[in-house]
């Protein structure tokens, strides 16, 4: 350890930063690992049914699902079991979901760090986002067996699922840093998430497909940011027919300009944490 | 090349009191928002804001320890959490010339469901260290912290010590130019703490920048060679460790026979004023070592408060602690607080202490909730000879008796 090359370290007042320091975070990338590989052992400690439950909430609403659109409803599935179709939707909604709820209450479970030790506060709702990234594994090999089962194997445009995958992590760490900056100031922020997702989960094709809106109105629609990566997924797990170009437009756009404010908003308070938490 | 590791110029932080009490709940923040009609005119209402520090320089050259001593709220953990960067500075400019280990709190970052093994990678982690370290010191680690046996086993199956001991094992291991430390030897046993100043002060003799926080004087002075008094915010002196530590003993103790404290109206309860008396009833910080002395306590009740209970603890300036008496100890005592209103509790202590100086800390509170935690509220001076035993704290003034067997 050579102190006479260390670099001098600048703490200086005012806490709005335009960005974030990505170098500082990359640094830190182990911190990142183990506070999240810390989420996945803790969560699944103690419990008897363990990775289970990863599986299980997914399965109960897609019975859900089956049940009340598919057989009740009937609506329409782009021509696969509806079955399949819901549970598509519903892992990767719960991808999506989960992430962004874990992210925003993060702050806040994890204040006794943030007011004890510095290290780049992202890192915190970054770590626990990752975990869901497991759960997606379980249920995706759930999947794989009811598609082996079914004969409906992926065509070749499964090798882009990744993307997708990646895509709904980043706009689950997108809102998430959006509500867990609101959620450190004023708990109310997690109830209305509570409230959001619930409409939320409605109003992208989860359990029904997109196609019920009018060809014209579809882009209008997209601008929900999770439209796209939902009818991608389906696509690239399902074969549906792809989203189009408009509509993965729009849901692009609009994704990714709640991640810039996310970013942003963020970075505008995160030296203002400790303080406030 | 040497120079320095740690500069602070004008440094001050600035605290609104109650934190954002005054729009708490999102229903008020809108509601602000939407009679205040434009965002960012908030009026800046100056007489919620507490300045915890203001107008501090320092400057520790490399390789230096410095010791930070002053009152509760003088700004002593704001001053670290500044040179740690957890908060910003207000005003001022403070930087730090390499990495900067900060040990707060021992365990930081210790999660109760995982293994020992589990908690050292991640507290490791927390604390900056890279995995590749960790795993070539972790023999090194686990044999310091002396728990090998549990090392596979849930931290909260541990024992309160075993949990310090590799919290601490883990902390003591940190690379970093800069350590930071703040109380860790509040917690433990005699044993504990022991230890931990050991490797404290191995930690100082190699090389590295260490600025530590404690109310055990002696350790300070063990530890430090030069020495930073705060009170209220600022820096009131700063110079070699014995110095500095007597100029505080000094000015503790004059004002110690009544002290007289700032009142929050909005606590539930307050401490007004305490007061150290010799038999004679004046008060005095003065008293001979063979007179009883009564510790005066005015507190105001603002609330009643059920099983209100006050504690009043004596330690040595190096943090042991004599006595701890509580008014619960007494089954009548805590009848009395319950009203609100103004109340002068008194304990009178028998005349036990050696001569010397001792801390005197009140508590007020309840099983769950502590209302006041005043170290130091005053400080007791004892005059007298010790009878040519300087090392003994307390004399007992037992009874002698000497006889001589009859023989059949």
């Amino acid at each position: 350890m050579d102190a006479a090359a260390a670099a001098w370290v600048d703490n200086s007042p005012g806490t709005a930063r335009k960005g974030l320091d990505w170098r500082e975070v990359w640094r830190y990338r182990e911190l990142v690992t183990f506070l999240a590989l810390r989420d996945v052992k803790v969560r699944y400690k103690q419990a008897a049914f363990g990775m289970a439950w990863a599986v299980l909430r997914p399965l109960a609403a897609m019975a859900v699902f089956t049940v009340v659109f598919g057989r009740l409803v009937h609506a329409p599935s782009d021509g696969v079991p509806y079955v399949l179709f819901a549970f598509t939707g519903v892992i990767v909604w719960t991808l999506f979901a989960d992430g962004l709820d874990a992210a925003t209450t993060s702050l806040v479970s994890n204040a006794a760090l943030i007011t004890k030790v510095y290290f780049p506060r992202v890192a915190v709702p970054l770590a626990s986002v990752l975990p869901r990234l497991l759960d997606f594994g379980v249920s995706l090999v759930l999947l794989a067996v009811l598609l082996v089962v079914a004969r409906r194997l992926p065509g070749p445009q499964v090798v882009l699922l990744p993307l997708v995958v990646l895509w709904c992590v980043v706009l689950a760490f997108g809102f998430g840093l959006i509500f867990a900056t609101v959620h450190v100031r004023y708990r109310d922020a997690h109830h209305v998430l509570g409230l959001l997702a619930q409409v939320w989960l409605f109003a992208s094709p989860v359990a029904y497909s997109s196609s019920l809106v009018p060809p014209h109105w579809r882009w209008v629609y997209a601008l929900n940011p999770m439209v796209g990566p939902l009818e991608a997924a389906r696509w690239t797990l399902l074969s549906t027919p792809p989203p189009g170009v408009p509509a993965l437009a729009a849901s692009l756009s609009t994704g990714l300009f709640a991640v810039w404010l996310g970013l942003r908003t963020f970075a505008h308070n995160e030296r203002r944490l400790a303080d406030v938490i | 090349m040497t120079g320095n590791a740690i500069e602070m110029n004008g440094v001050g932080k600035r605290y609104r009191l109650g934190g954002t009490a005054a729009q708490d709940s999102l229903r008020e923040a809108l509601a602000h928002g939407w009679s205040r009609g434009r965002r960012g005119a908030a009026p800046a209402d100056e007489s919620r804001d507490v300045w915890a520090l203001r107008e501090v320089d320092l400057t520790v050259p490399e390789g230096a320890s410095l010791g930070i001593v002053g009152r509760n709220g003088a700004g002593k953990s704001t001053l670290l959490k500044i040179l740690s960067r957890i908060t910003y500075p207000t005003e001022g400019h403070s930087r730090v010339r390499g990495k900067v280990g900060s040990l707060l709190e021992v365990g930081t970052g210790f999660h109760p469901e995982l293994s020992g093994r589990e908690n050292i990678f991640l507290s490791a982690a927390i604390l900056g260290m890279p995995r590749s370290v960790v795993a070539r010191r972790l023999d090194e680690i686990v044999a310091f912290s002396g728990v090998e046996r549990f090392l596979d086993t849930p931290v909260k199956r541990y024992s309160s010590g075993m949990y310090l001991r590799l919290a601490f094992a883990v902390a003591a291991h940190i690379d970093a130019h800069v350590l930071l430390v703040d109380e860790v030897l509040a917690v433990g046993d005699a044993e504990f703490q022991r230890r931990c100043l050991g490797t404290m002060e191995t930690i100082g003799n190699s090389g590295r920048t260490v600025v530590f926080v404690s109310h055990n004087l002696d350790a300070v002075t063990r530890l430090c060679s030069t020495a930073v008094w705060l009170d209220a915010g600022g820096v009131r002196a700063v110079g070699p460790t014995a110095q500095v530590v007597d100029a505080y003993l000094m000015d503790a103790t004059p004002d110690a026979g009544s002290r007289v404290f700032v009142d929050d109206p909005a606590a539930p309860v307050a401490l007004t004023s305490l007061g150290l008396l010799g038999p004679t009833g004046a008060s005095t910080g003065r008293i001979r070592s063979e007179d009883p002395v009564t510790v005066e306590v005015t507190l105001v009740l603002r609330e009643a408060i059920p099983a209100l209970d006050l504690a009043v603890s004596v330690e040595t300036t190096g943090g042991t602690r004599l006595m701890d008496e509580s008014m619960s100890d007494d089954s009548a005592g805590t009848a009395h607080l319950n009203a609100p209103g103004q109340y002068v509790v008194s304990l009178t202590l028998p005349p036990l202490l050696m001569p010397g100086e001792y801390a005197v800390n009140v508590w007020v509170g309840t099983a769950y909730e502590t209302f006041v935690w005043e170290h130091s509220a005053g400080w007791l001076r004892l005059e007298g000879g010790h009878r040519g035993r300087p090392d003994r704290l307390i004399s007992s003034q037992g009874t002698w008796t000497v006889t001589t067997p009859e023989r059949p």
